[in-house]
């Protein structure tokens, strides 16, 4: 049966249950927001610091890279100059050699050699440029070469205007002081130093304390917008060449960066690294993007999930208390189709009397007419008619009363065993008047012998009579047949209620059991009948099945199964 | 009618009056002489002053049960046969009446003839 649950009854649930929902929605969701956001951000703490490290690491091992070619070259360089003489050296031809040798063994990273005297005049060269006897008495590694022992330069653009740094080394173990000096491939420096790319956007750039650069950018990245002046401020005085330093900064158009620096060169160069945080946090913020989207997703699911169970189990409300209303009236009808029988018994026992009296009155007449003084009178034959019609009527009087007590009397709805076939006789009994009002007529073939079903009779009774009396009903204006038949078919008992009635259209036909449905007018009927007859027939493990046709007619089957022994019965009766 | 034998004395305890007296004059007219009574207190009170053949018992009755009636009847005068007038469907009480010693039961509404025809036979009974 397919229950149908007007709309008024859901919506009273339903915002109820709606404060419900939020109220579930709120405790489920604060706390994952919560766990979520602490989570976060203790992730992005530890995160954070774990990137820096592994930058930290990577550019401190790229400076040591560096310092160690730095150290390489001028330890080379300082090598030659402790190991030959100045005069020696000033030889050109020897310088070249020695040059020759540094190429094939450092790859060609020496470009040149040059010997310079205390004046600061080059008195031999050797090299691809054309530096003959150049001057380097003004030049500032030369000064730097003079006061200190060596000296790695700066970048700068020498008499050529190529880039490059020089090497230079200051020796006098002949008594006079004397340049060695070297220039340094820049393109390979460069080169090293650029090698560095982590990510996407890394790479490395070294300036020197004043804040020119010493290697090359990459081309779509100015110098100005690189906050190494904070740097150099702020360490100026005192760098510590094993110290990373990290800072975050955005740029002028908002991008935000990561800068890890560190000083080289004993101080004299900074060598700097770029990232965009970004990319840096590349990892980071990729886990971070799927914990949102789960995030969402699990609220969604929350949301969503708590919405339908709500709705739900505001619709299971809704069930149930339709449930207990169909009860609560079904126990009402039940309560006056009870009172209704007592009355009805009532009132059928009270006239018992008055009309015993009537009858016995009529008697009396008749035993006085006995007398003598009667038997000549003209109307005496009159007389004995009508009295007689009298006692006619009056026994009439008694069968109608003794039906209707005969019926009213099964009060008990225990169950037990009974012939349906008494029933039905009873019910046609009872219905007799009625349908010859409705110009019914009443046939009947019950099957002889049929085996007795186990049931409350009562409830049987209320079934077969609702029925018949719907039969009777839908014929009232036309009149017609009603046919009443009982059969037995394997180990059921089968009543047929068939009726020549207007028939039940095809789009009514599915809900006749549902409750409260009715096609009959406001006051008559309460649509509960089929719909309780259903309920006791289903529940004996019976069934009860229409057919009908508009225009032909209906038909009911109502199956009552046999109690268990009987079945045996049937089985070798047929 | 017949006036041969002795009249039957009855005692018809029914709280109806209307039944009972017309019962009693057909009654009358068939050798039946009537004593009649309309509650059970009465009938006990005109058992006490007077001797019946046969009685007719009423058995639903406003001031008290048939059934204790019958039994004041069976104590105060055990040899007279009682007839039990039933509505209809009680036959369980009359079933307890006759266990408890009423000779027989009638169902109301019943026809004179049947009920004279029972009358008759109680007294002969008795006897």
């Amino acid at each position: 049966m397919t229950k149908a649950l007007p709309p008024e009854a859901l919506k009273n649930n339903e915002t109820l249950l709606r404060t419900r929902a939020f109220a579930i929605i709120g405790v489920s969701i604060l706390p994952m927001l919560l766990i979520s956001a602490l989570i976060l951000y203790q992730f992005h703490r530890s995160y954070q610091e774990k990137a820096y490290a592994h930058l930290g690491t990577i550019v401190k091992k790229h400076k040591l890279n560096i310092d160690c070619f730095l150290g390489e070259k001028s330890g080379d360089i300082r090598f030659l100059a402790r190991t030959f003489s100045f005069e020696e050296l000033s030889d050109e031809s020897f310088l070249q050699d020695r040059l020759e040798t540094l190429q094939q063994e450092f790859d060609n990273a020496f470009v040149d050699l040059g010997v310079v005297n205390g004046q600061g005049v080059q008195v031999a060269y050797s090299g691809p440029f054309k530096l003959g006897r150049a001057v380097y008495a003004d030049a500032d590694w030369f000064r730097q070469a003079m006061t200190r022992k060596f000296v790695v330069s700066d970048v700068f653009l020498g008499l050529r205007g190529l880039p490059h740094f020089i090497v230079a080394v200051r020796d006098n173990t002949s008594g006079q002081d004397w340049v060695l000096r070297s220039t340094i491939d820049f393109v390979k420096f460069n080169n090293l130093v650029e090698s560095i790319r982590i990510g996407k956007t890394g790479f490395a750039f070294i300036l020197n304390r004043d804040g020119e650069l010493q290697t090359t950018l990459p081309r779509n990245v100015h110098l100005e917008s690189v906050p190494y002046r904070d740097f150099l401020e702020q360490h100026q005085a005192d760098p510590d060449p094993d110290r990373v330093y990290i800072a975050q900064r955005e740029d002028k158009e908002g991008n935000d960066f990561l800068y890890v620096g560190m000083f080289l060169k004993d101080g004299d160069w900074l060598l700097v690294y770029r990232q965009t945080t970004s990319d840096a946090f590349a990892d980071f913020h990729r886990a971070v993007r799927v914990t949102l989207a789960i995030l969402l997703l699990g609220m969604i699911a929350v949301i969503s999930t708590s919405f339908a169970v709500s709705r739900r189990t505001a619709y299971r409300f809704a069930e149930v208390d339709m449930e207990r209303q169909l009860m609560n009236e079904q126990i009402v009808e039940t309560g006056k189709l009870a009172s209704v029988g007592e009355l009805a018994a009532g009132i059928a026992h009270e006239i018992n009397n008055p009309v015993a009296i009537m009858v016995e009155e009529a008697g009396w007449i008749e035993d006085l007419l006995e007398e003598e003084e009667f038997q000549e009178g003209e109307n005496l034959e009159e007389f004995h008619r009508a009295l007689t019609q009298i006692r006619t009527q009056g026994l009439r009087c008694k069968e109608i009363t003794h039906k209707l007590l005969s019926f009213a009397r099964k009060t008990e709805s225990r169950v037990k065993e009974f012939q349906i076939n008494d029933v039905l006789q009873e019910l046609v009994d009872l219905s007799e008047q009625r349908a010859k009002y409705g110009k019914v007529t009443i046939e009947t073939s019950f099957q002889e012998d049929l085996p007795l079903i186990q049931a409350s009779e009562t409830e049987i009774q209320q079934v077969l009579l609702n029925v018949i009396n719907n039969a009777i009903d839908a014929m009232e204006k036309e009149g017609g047949n009603l046919f009443l038949r009982s059969r037995l078919v394997d180990s059921n008992v089968i009543v047929d209620v068939i009726d020549t009635g207007p028939g039940i259209p095809k789009s009514n036909l599915g809900r006749i059991f549902d409750p409260f449905f009715t096609t009959k007018p406001v006051g008559k009927g309460t649509g509960l009948g089929l719909s309780i007859c259903y309920g006791i027939v289903k529940k004996m493990g019976g069934d009860i099945l229409v057919e009908s046709r508009v225009g032909s007619g209906t038909t009911f089957h109502i199956v009552l199964p046999l109690p268990e022994e009987n079945e045996e019965d049937a089985s070798t009766e047929s | 009618m017949q006036n041969e034998a002795a009249p039957i004395r009855l005692l018809l305890v029914d709280d109806e009056a209307g039944f009972v007296q017309v019962l009693e004059k057909r009654m009358g007219k068939r050798n039946i002489q009537v004593t009649s009574a309309t509650s059970g207190t009465q009938a006990i009170q005109v058992l006490r002053r007077n001797d019946f053949d046969v009685a007719v018992l009423d058995l639903k009755m406003e001031d008290m049960d048939g059934i204790e009636v019958l039994k004041v009847f069976q104590k105060m005068a055990p040899e007279m046969p009682v007839i039990m007038l039933t509505g209809h469907g009680s036959a369980v009480a009359a079933e307890e009446g006759i266990a408890l010693g009423a000779c027989d039961y009638l169902t109301k509404p019943c026809s004179l003839e049947e009920l004279v025809e029972r009358v008759r036979e109680a007294a002969a009974r008795k006897g």
